[in-house]
């Protein structure tokens, strides 16, 4: 059996394990990357990357369509569209293919060894992978646990045919005449409004009492509006069942008890993703959990001497962002630097239609610490560059800013915002938060005009009761 | 005409009442502007408020003792002209300005009670939140509550742990108590620290030069040469302490008189008992050189260090004389004026440290003399009069003596002869026998 000894391994080559492997190699470590797909892992492969593809072919062509079915207020007419999806899907892959392949090469370049098979561990310092060429032992001073999430599966309605999880979902080459998609999670929801742009029939079965449970109910009531306006229908309170004998139709339960069919070609089952703890010798390693993650400290440190796990295999929230921070951090601190998890706050978007941004503290967690607050909100229905791009209408659902602070400080805990496009002012909010910003910082910095920026200011300025433009 | 009211201001970081302890004005009294109107005292300090314009005092909001809310009314001034708002806008830039300094300047201040007649008006006022100065909004020197995590970019989380630093410890001086780079440098030399002791390292060489130096080689002197040997006895000069009293209300010629004359005069009749103590030992001839002349030398503190300037012929002067004598040689020895002979040919010393004078003390005789008398405090303690403890001013005599000359008998003699002498005062008015 082939033996390899080094003093770092990553198991995993996701967003977290690739970013703590090239960091890891930057600083001189002689690192190990194992890892069973391509690397990337779910966020590149089957996750954020290629899920934003296929949202971007369905806006533009949804638009299109609108533009054939019934114009534009501004007067553009087009005949109706045609898709290829499966050339949009071969597409999507090319840009997948670019990615996981850069990664490669970003990986080769730090002089991270990669090697491709599923590890699993024999020990706290020893590793073997399952190799096309045999089996490998790696010998590491310190491991990385990298292993990711995986989603979740329902006992009554496994993957398999029609059901389907998003991973399927992204590789569809013909939308499903008629999709049911269980649970109004972030990735349900950004699926389910693809495919009904693309022309699926799109129902949406939820347990909870509203969509994007998760989130402020304020913020996803643009986004309700917008689902209804496309057609699906909302299922709320009611639990999937099973799928119907004749395997046509999904059987639901709904708040008043009864049962109901749900006709569907597809079932697609986003009910949520759990941390992948089995298959790679947990048992080996006993390390100490967290709920149904691994425990880690401030420093991504489990319970057991030189390993460390990162990523969303350590719990909520479990994005992409979170995990190459935590690989970062955990390879400088590999190489004896001093670094420990101290960020304020962690960005969380939704790519649904429109997108909805959270950084840091909600009004109602903010409230919780017992502080006294202030809340300014700014609609895009006031803000010019939004009317220009036609993302003003519907009033009020159009969206808006809302920033959340201290009333004793002005410090800024908090910013919420929903509104086409808003993914990309996430920036700005977050940064507002590491920085220390107080409302007077955002409401005193020029935010170039026309832009939907604007409306970040303007928000701190109405928590300051100075607001302009409303 | 107009009534302007005073509130009591915002006199410092979680104050929320102050006790009034003094009115300095009445109704009826004139005021100019920054007069003091009363005085308030808080568990921190006593803070005075000044009159913010000249006026007459109408009312009094409170009585002494009163406690009074920060924003309450604290007093009435008649004003000439328009009363509270223009008061406002003439005084409201100016705090701002003087905030701002004060926390540039001085970011490791802890929240001092602000100056009250700054913020007098503030209560009246609702400047807008960004341009109100203040501990709350400004956050320059706002102590972080417990439990809370410091605020920084992350630039300064970085710093600060690379440098091993616990931002927890370090005052932010920035908006919102924002730890800054600036507050990182101030901490890392050594300031700021909130609660926890630093380790400073810097050495600071100082060049012993000039009388530094004289001093230090007439120390050496003594010490390498002179075998001390240093008595301590206490003296109740609770006697002498009243006619000292009694002598300084007379003040006859506005010459106060010290301790110290009496000491002098105490000295002249002790050597007449003991007079080896009096003199000047040549010790490398190997001759003592007893003196009939008392020539007290004073150990001075001066602005360039220890001087000691010399009452001549002590035998010969009054209690007044040697008063006026003592406090000519050493203001002289003070500002500098003090001429070579006033500074030198003193056959025995006093060496007095005041109101710091501590209980005892080893004092190092003047070379070449033999003995040098130290005084230190005068302070009430219980004393033990045959049949109950009863407050008596004491004062502890520390006496150093060269004993290479001097036996411990003489000493002892020589002090205990000073103790009753200052015991009883009228014996150093006594006509020699």
């Amino acid at each position: 059996m082939k033996e390899l000894s080094c003093q770092l391994l990553v198991i995993g080559a996701g967003p977290g394990g690739y970013v703590c492997a090239i960091r890891a190699g930057q600083l001189g470590l002689d690192t190990v990357v194992v890892e069973a797909a391509r690397p990337g892992g779910v966020c590149l492969t089957v996750g954020c990357i290629p899920s934003k593809a296929l949202i971007h072919v369905a806006e533009e062509y949804a638009k299109a369509a609108a533009a054939a079915a019934s114009g534009t207020p501004f007067g553009l007419h087009a005949p109706p569209p045609e898709l290829d999806l499966a050339q949009a899907v071969s597409w999507k892959e090319g840009i997948v293919e670019r990615l996981t392949l850069g990664v490669a090469q970003l990986l080769k370049r730090a002089g991270v060894k990669s090697v491709a098979g599923w590890a699993r561990f024999r020990d706290g310092k020893t590793v073997e992978v399952e190799t096309a060429t045999g089996p490998q032992v790696i010998r590491a001073e310190n491991v990385v646990i990298a292993t990711g999430s995986t989603p979740v599966e329902l006992p009554a309605l496994p993957f398999g045919g029609k059901v389907i999880s998003s991973s399927e979902a992204l590789k569809l080459t013909r939308p499903p005449e008629r999709l049911v998609v269980v649970g109004a999670g972030y990735i349900g929801l950004e699926l389910g409004t693809a495919f009904a742009k693309l022309g699926s029939r799109v129902t949406v079965v939820e347990a909870e009492d509203r969509i994007l449970p998760q989130w402020d109910r304020e913020l996803t009531r643009p986004v309700a509006k917008r689902l209804e306006t496309l057609g699906v229908e909302i299922i709320l309170r009611a639990k999937a069942r099973r799928l119907s004998s004749d395997a046509t139709a999904l059987v639901v339960e709904t708040a008043e008890g009864e049962e109901r069919r749900l006709p569907a070609d597809q079932v697609l089952v986003t009910v949520g993703r759990r941390p992948l703890v089995e298959g790679w010798g947990l048992e080996e390693l006993d390390l100490d959990r967290d709920g149904p993650f691994l425990r880690i400290d401030g420093q991504c440190r489990t319970s057991m001497r030189g390993v460390y796990a990162i990523g969303d295999v350590t719990g909520e929230p479990m994005l992409a962002h979170r995990a190459m921070a935590q690989g970062h951090m955990v390879a400088e601190i590999l190489a004896d630097k001093p670094r420990a998890w101290d960020t304020r706050a962690i960005p969380a978007v939704c790519f649904t239609d429109p997108e909805v941004v959270c950084v840091g503290l909600s009004p109602e967690e903010a409230r919780a610490t017992g502080r006294e607050i202030r809340l300014g909100q700014f609609p895009f229905s006031a803000n010019g560059r939004a009317m220009t791009l036609g993302a003003d209408a519907g009033g009020s659902d159009a969206g808006f800013v809302r920033v959340v602070a201290r009333a004793d400080n002005h410090l800024v805990l908090g910013v919420q915002a929903v509104g086409p496009g808003v993914s990309e002012l996430s920036a700005a909010f977050i940064l507002a938060i590491e920085m220390g910003a107080r409302l007077e910082d955002i409401a005193g910095t020029i935010h170039a005009h026309p832009t939907q920026s604007e409306a970040f200011p303007e928000a701190a300025l109405k928590a300051l009761g100075q607001g302009l433009h409303v | 005409m107009a009534e302007l009211v005073i509130k009591l201001p915002d006199i410092g970081e979680g104050v929320a009442e102050a006790e009034l302890v003094e009115w300095q004005v009445q109704v009826g009294d004139l005021v100019r502007e920054d007069d003091t109107l009363a005085a308030v005292m808080t568990d921190k300090a006593t803070v005075e408020i000044p009159a913010p314009r000249d006026g007459t005092v109408a009312w009094l909001g409170a009585e002494v003792g009163e406690k009074i809310a920060v924003g309450a009314p604290l007093a009435k001034l008649t004003v000439a002209g328009e009363g509270d708002t223009e008061a406002e806008s003439a005084a409201e830039p100016e705090p701002a300005r003087e905030q701002e300094a004060e926390a540039a300047e001085a970011p490791a201040a802890p929240p001092e009670p602000q100056p009250a007649k700054v913020r007098t008006k503030e209560a009246d006022a609702e400047p807008p939140v960004s341009a109100r100065p203040g501990p709350v909004l400004g956050g320059s020197a706002l102590p972080r509550p417990e439990g809370e995590r410091p605020l920084a970019s992350p630039a300064v989380r970085l710093r600060a742990r690379e440098a091993g630093i616990d931002l927890r410890q370090v005052q932010g001086t920035g908006p919102a108590g924002r730890i800054t780079h600036e507050d990182l440098d101030t901490f890392t030399k050594g300031g700021t620290a909130l609660g926890r002791l630093q380790r400073r390292t810097e050495v600071e060489e100082i060049r012993i030069i000039g009388l530094r130096r004289r001093i230090a080689e007439r120390m050496t002197l003594a010490k390498d040469r002179i075998a001390h040997i240093t008595y301590v006895e206490e003296v109740d000069v609770t006697a002498l302490e009243d006619l000292r009293g009694k002598l300084n209300a007379e003040d006859r010629d506005g010459l106060r008189l010290t301790i110290l004359p009496f000491l002098i005069l105490a000295l002249v009749r002790a050597v007449e008992e003991q007079p080896l103590v009096n003199a000047l030992f040549d010790d490398e001839a190997g001759i003592l050189h007893r003196h009939a002349a008392v020539h007290v030398g004073i150990a001075t503190q001066t602005p360039g260090g220890l001087m000691v300037p010399v009452v001549r012929h002590a035998e010969a002067r009054g209690l007044r004389d040697c008063a006026a004598e003592l406090a000519r040689v050493t203001a002289a020895a003070r500002d500098g004026s003090a001429r070579q002979e006033e500074l030198s040919g003193s056959t025995i010393t006093i060496t007095s440290l005041g109101a710091l004078g501590g209980i005892m003390s080893t004092p190092i005789i003047n070379h070449p003399e033999v003995a040098i008398v130290g005084v230190n405090k005068i302070a009430v303690r219980p004393h033990w009069d045959g049949q109950g403890f009863v407050p008596r001013k004491m004062m502890n005599l520390s006496s150093s003596f060269d004993h290479r000359v001097i036996d411990g008998w003489n000493a002892a003699s020589f002090v205990q002869r000073l103790k009753t002498l200052l015991e009883t005062p009228a014996m150093l008015f006594m006509e020699v026998p």
